[in-house]
Parts: C-alpha cells; sequence; structure tokens
C-alpha cells in the first residue's frame, strides 16, 4: 500500500490513478472529491440565499455568524436532528431509497469529471456517455420519491419531472453530440487551427479537453457560431435537467407546495437537497468540458511559454487574497457597537483563513519558479489545472442563482413547447450543419 | 487496464440480475417490478463492461435504465393501482408457460454441455478499450449499414403509429 501510495507521486509518471491502476490513489481521489463537492454545496447554499436576498434588496442571512457564513452549518445540525416522519400509508421501502438513489446518481458521476489531465479519479473510454447514463438514473430518484409518498401534490411533482427530464435529454444529447463530433472534425473554421489527426474523435472527457488544445480553440468558438448554439443549447437543457428555475416546474411552491418532495424532512430532505446542488455542480462540469476547454487556462497557445505560465499560476492565490480583503474590508464596515464585538472578530478570523490560504497558493509557484523541484512543479500544475476547471464551474453556478432571480417559471404546456418544438429543432440542425461545415472545411 | 477481482463482480452482478428478475414476476405492486427490472438492466450493464464492451454498457443505461424505465413507470403512476393489485398475478396458461420454459432450460443445458463441439472456431478476441467505441460505429455504418437504417425505419413506422393513434384529426 505504501509503495502504491510513493509510486504515484513519483516524477516519472503521470496519468489518473484508474489508468496507473492505483487503488489507493483512486480513493484517495474519490474522498477528496467527496469533501470538496460537499464544501461547494455547503457554500453554495450560503451564497444562494445572500445573492437572491440582494437581487431582492434584502439583507439575507445576518444573525448566524457574520454575515450568516454559519448559516448553512446551523441548517445542517437542524435538519440533523429534525423528527424523521414517514407518512404512514407510504411505500416504506422506495420512500426511504429514493433520496439515496438520487444522492448516488449525482456523485457517481464526478468518477471521470476531468479536473485535470491527471487530476480525475478514472479517464473512462466512453466518459461523457457514462455521465450522461448516470445522470439520467437521477430522474428514478425523483419519480419514487413522487410516488412513494402516496399523496397527490409529490405524484404531480413526480410526474412533471420524468416528463421534463425526458423531453430535455433529447436536445442535451444532441448538443453534446455535436460537440464530440468537433473532436474528431479538424477544420478550421473562424478561429483555431487546423491540426494532423486521423479523424478519429473521442467520448473521453480528457480526451474532449486535449482535443481543445490541440485545435487551438475552444470548442464554444468553433465552427462559429455552431459551437456556440449548441452550447447554449446545453446550458439551457442542463437548467431543466437539474430542475432549476425557470425550469422547477417538479417543484413549483404557488402550485405543488414542495412538489415532489413534499412529504420528506429532516435528514431525508437534505440529501435531496445535496443530491440537485451536486447534480448542478456535475452537468455544469459538463458544459466546461465540453465547450469552455475544462482545465485549460485562458490562451494556453497564444500566450504560452514559461513566464506566461508563472504568471497565470499565480491566479489561484491571488483570488484567495482577494477574497479574504474583502473579508477584511467588511471588517471594518461592522457597526461598531459592543454586541457585534464577537461577529467582528469572527469575520476578522475568516478574513485571515482565506489570506492565509492564498499565501500558501501563491508560495507553491513561487517557490517551484526559485527552487526547480519537479514535486513543486508538478504541484503548481495540478493547482493551476484544478484552479481554472473550479472557476469555470464556478461561473455557472453564479449564472444558475442569477437565472432563479430573474426568470419567472415557465408554464408546463410552455415548457414542452419549448423542449420538443424550439430546441429539438435548433440542435438538431447544429448538429447537421457541424457535420457539414467540418466535413467542407476538413 | 487489468480488471480487479473478475469472478467476485461476475458472480455479484449474474446473482443480482437474476434477483431482480425474480423479483419482477413475482411483485404484486407494478412499480415495484418496475425497479426491480431497473435493478436487472443495471446488472447486465456491468456485465457487458466486465465483457470488455463499455459503448454497448454505456448506451445501456441511457436507452433502457434511464430512459425507457422512467417512461414504464411514468405510465405505471398514471394507472390506477388499488385495482391491479387485487386481480389474479398468474394466468391459466400458465402449464404453457412451464413446458416453454422447460425447453428454454434443456437448450441451455444442452449447449452448456455440448457447445465446444457444436460450435467450432475460437472467439473473437476482445477489442481493445481505446477503439471499441469506434469499431461499433464502422461496424454499424460498414457491414450492417443496412440493417441499422431499417432499424430506424421501424421506429418511424412506430412514432406514427402514436401519433394516429392519438390524434382523432390529422
Amino acid at each position: 500500500m505504501l509503495d502504491s501510495l510513493k509510486s504515484f507521486l513519483d516524477g516519472s509518471v503521470s496519468g489518473t490513478p484508474g489508468q496507473l491502476n492505483n487503488q489507493v490513489w483512486a480513493l484517495i481521489y474519490v474522498l477528496i472529491i467527496f469533501a470538496g463537492v460537499s464544501v461547494a454545496v455547503i457554500a453554495m447554499n450560503w451564497l444562494e440565499r445572500k445573492a437572491l436576498a440582494h437581487f431582492q434588496v434584502r439583507l439575507g442571512p445576518m444573525r448566524v455568524g457574520p454575515h450568516g457564513l454559519l448559516q448553512p452549518i446551523a441548517d445542517a445540525v437542524k435538519l440533523l436532528i429534525k423528527e424523521d416522519i414517514i407518512p404512514a400509508e407510504s411505500d416504506k421501502f422506495v420512500f426511504w431509497i429514493a433520496p439515496l438513489i438520487g444522492l448516488l446518481a449525482a456523485f457517481t458521476v464526478y468518477t471521470v469529471v476531468p479536473f485535470g489531465p491527471s487530476q480525475a479519479v478514472s479517464d473512462m473510454n466512453i466518459g461523457i456517455l457514462f455521465m450522461l447514463g448516470v445522470s439520467s438514473l437521477a430522474v428514478l430518484g425523483i419519480v419514487m420519491a413522487g410516488w412513494a409518498s402516496n399523496s397527490h401534490y409529490p405524484l404531480i411533482g413526480a410526474l412533471r419531472s420524468s416528463a421534463q427530464m425526458v423531453s430535455y435529454e433529447v436536445a442535451m444529447g444532441l448538443a453534446v453530440i455535436s460537440a464530440i463530433l468537433m473532436t474528431s472534425l479538424h477544420g478550421t473554421g473562424l478561429y483555431g487551427v487546423s491540426s494532423l489527426g486521423d479523424g478519429t474523435g473521442t467520448l473521453s472527457m480528457i480526451g474532449i479537453v486535449q482535443a481543445q488544445q490541440e485545435q487551438h480553440v475552444w470548442f464554444l468558438f468553433k465552427f462559429f457560431p455552431l459551437g456556440l448554439i449548441a452550447f447554449v443549447i446545453f446550458a439551457i437543457a442542463m437548467v431543466a435537467e437539474t430542475n432549476r428555475a425557470p425550469f422547477d416546474l417538479p417543484e413549483a411552491e404557488s402550485e405543488l407546495t414542495a412538489g415532489f418532495h413534499t412529504e420528506y424532512s429532516g435528514l431525508r430532505w437534505s440529501l435531496f437537497m445535496l443530491a440537485e446542488y451536486a447534480a448542478m455542480i456535475a452537468v455544469s462540469s459538463i458544459a466546461v468540458t465540453l465547450w469552455l476547454g475544462g482545465w485549460l487556462r485562458p490562451f494556453p497557445n497564444l500566450l504560452s511559454g514559461a513566464t506566461w505560465d508563472f504568471i497565470f499560476a499565480l491566479f489561484p492565490g491571488l483570488t484567495f487574497l482577494a477574497l479574504g480583503a474583502i473579508a477584511l474590508l467588511g471588517t471594518v464596515r461592522m457597526p461598531k457597537h459592543p454586541y457585534f464585538k464577537i461577529q467582528t472578530i469572527g469575520l476578522a478570523a475568516f478574513g485571515v483563513v482565506l489570506a492565509g490560504i492564498g499565501v500558501l497558493l501563491l508560495a507553491v509557484p513561487i517557490a517551484a519558479k526559485v527552487s526547480n523541484q519537479s514535486i513543486l512543479s508538478r504541484s503548481t500544475e495540478a493547482l493551476m489545472n484544478v484552479y481554472w476547471f473550479v472557476a469555470k464551474v464556478a461561473v455557472f453556478m453564479y449564472l444558475y442563482i442569477w437565472y432563479r432571480a430573474t426568470w419567472p417559471r415557465y408554464r408546463f404546456d410552455q415548457l414542452m413547447k419549448v423542449g420538443w418544438k424550439v430546441m429539438l429543432p435548433i440542435s438538431l440542425g447544429a448538429l447537421i450543419l457541424t457535420a457539414i461545415v467540418g466535413v467542407l472545411l476538413g | 487496464m487489468t480488471p480487479v477481482a473478475t469472478p467476485f463482480f461476475f458472480y455479484m452482478l449474474s446473482g443480482l440480475a437474476i434477483i431482480g428478475g425474480l423479483l419482477v414476476i413475482t411483485r404484486r405492486n407494478a412499480v415495484h417490478s418496475a425497479l426491480a427490472l431497473i435493478l436487472t438492466l443495471l446488472a447486465v450493464a456491468g456485465l457487458y463492461l466486465m465483457l470488455y464492451a463499455p459503448f454497448v454498457a454505456g448506451v445501456q443505461i441511457i436507452v433502457y435504465a434511464g430512459g425507457i424505465m422512467v417512461l414504464f413507470l411514468f405510465v405505471i403512476m398514471l394507472v390506477s393501482l388499488e385495482r391491479t393489485v387485487k386481480e389474479r398475478q398468474f394466468n391459466r396458461i400458465w402449464p404453457v408457460g412451464l413446458l416453454a420454459s422447460c425447453a428454454l432450460l434443456a437448450l441451455l443445458l444442452g449447449v452448456y454441455a455440448k457447445g465446444k463441439t457444436l460450435f467450432e472456431g475460437r472467439p473473437a478476441p476482445p477489442l481493445t478499450e481505446s477503439s471499441n467505441t469506434q469499431q461499433i460505429g464502422l461496424m454499424l455504418y460498414g457491414n450492417y449499414m443496412f440493417a441499422f437504417e431499417v432499424a430506424s425505419l421501424l421506429l418511424l413506422v412506430a412514432i406514427l403509429g402514436a401519433v394516429i393513434m392519438a390524434k382523432k384529426r390529422i
């Protein structure tokens, strides 16, 4: 076990734990990703409540911790110690297993999410197919929950959900196919360079990002505007797939109380929330991988060279320093009343911790530059890959909140009309045009 | 990449598939049957994976477990379950069914016992994992192009039938 631990850190090998058949490191990666996604869900929970409140000119959570920073933890504790209610007339087994299925489906897809060329649990030959397949199982959890509750609102929510997810999966799949097609088409279009390949595409998540690197273009800009159209279709369909506003009909509060999870309480309800947010992050990482260059930093080919690499490697540290500075600025703006003393100290400590992480992340690339050690330069590279991937996903996470604050909910017939009569023909057209343009230019 | 703990996974997956299959026909509640069928389909997808056919496994999950079974559940939920639970579960032609399944079992056992002499020639070597999807694509659009396209025509007929049945005036 110690050998497999060490052999992975050895500078001579590189690749995912799955490729190297290293089960110990695969397990470590799984634990890291699980912890990371859980922390991201907690942070997203806080950010969503705060950002939504500010959109609506409210303050949002302010009481628990400075600026409500400890609110998610308080919520989690409350949910854990709440009474666990199972309706008497419900189907006990299905009711019990439904949230687990949703959670499993949401977390299993992270096996193939490429945080970097070797920062993924495994690189499957059918990566994107696996991701779409497993995330399509998430609807089963919702349908089972709605049916097992043996109540009208949850059942209607589950029916809406299954109809909606099956409809939008079609447009989503066609958009994904047009991106996969681009991995095999080496024509230039408006941007990018023609690279010499044998015309073979790939379904592997890491392979898709590497194809974008080889062709010197994010697929968002390839065959402009065809890549953009496919991306927009996917970006709309993924909001519908995760049941978020403006497509949150399965849990429309004004009509169905809480939709499919009306009868759920306490821990089981929080599992549904965890699954929903984990699924949001997962589909956003599909979008980032397929169209936004995955872990690639901006302009990896135009601004190449050791100097530019070093400058871009400073970004993670600078981001955390900026976040720390914002927190410390908040300390200054705190009311000076003695009542706020503890909160001010807490916010200052939070700012110092963020700034400390920033200094640490700045130290790694600088030390690598000075000392020229391979382990340091490898960790710099890993840091940069993960940073750019997470930064791109974070943009999508903010967009989710923005959508929710901006748009009213669709009516169900409008939803079906958009899905079948607008999105499906457009994505099909984009796919056919991509193929034609690729053959003409290739 | 070398496979890990192959016999263990094979027996686990086939056991799950068989248990799921038994549950499908023994549960009184149609939703429980559908869920057991999903278990079977997923276990079969795992078996495809063990046969070095990752693409088929992925398609099995997307099409059957994620697509068709969701539609199944959608339809079952609209049916009044209270009535169906009380109905007779087994019909009167069970002797015919028993006979048919016995014949199938005999065929299975016969092939298992004499398969080596009946079918000569070695099994094709497994495709390498990295080119599996590509090979399937070349087969479907090369050797089996006609059958593939005819299958799509069949689906078109099904869609037309559904439209005609659903719409009174076209």
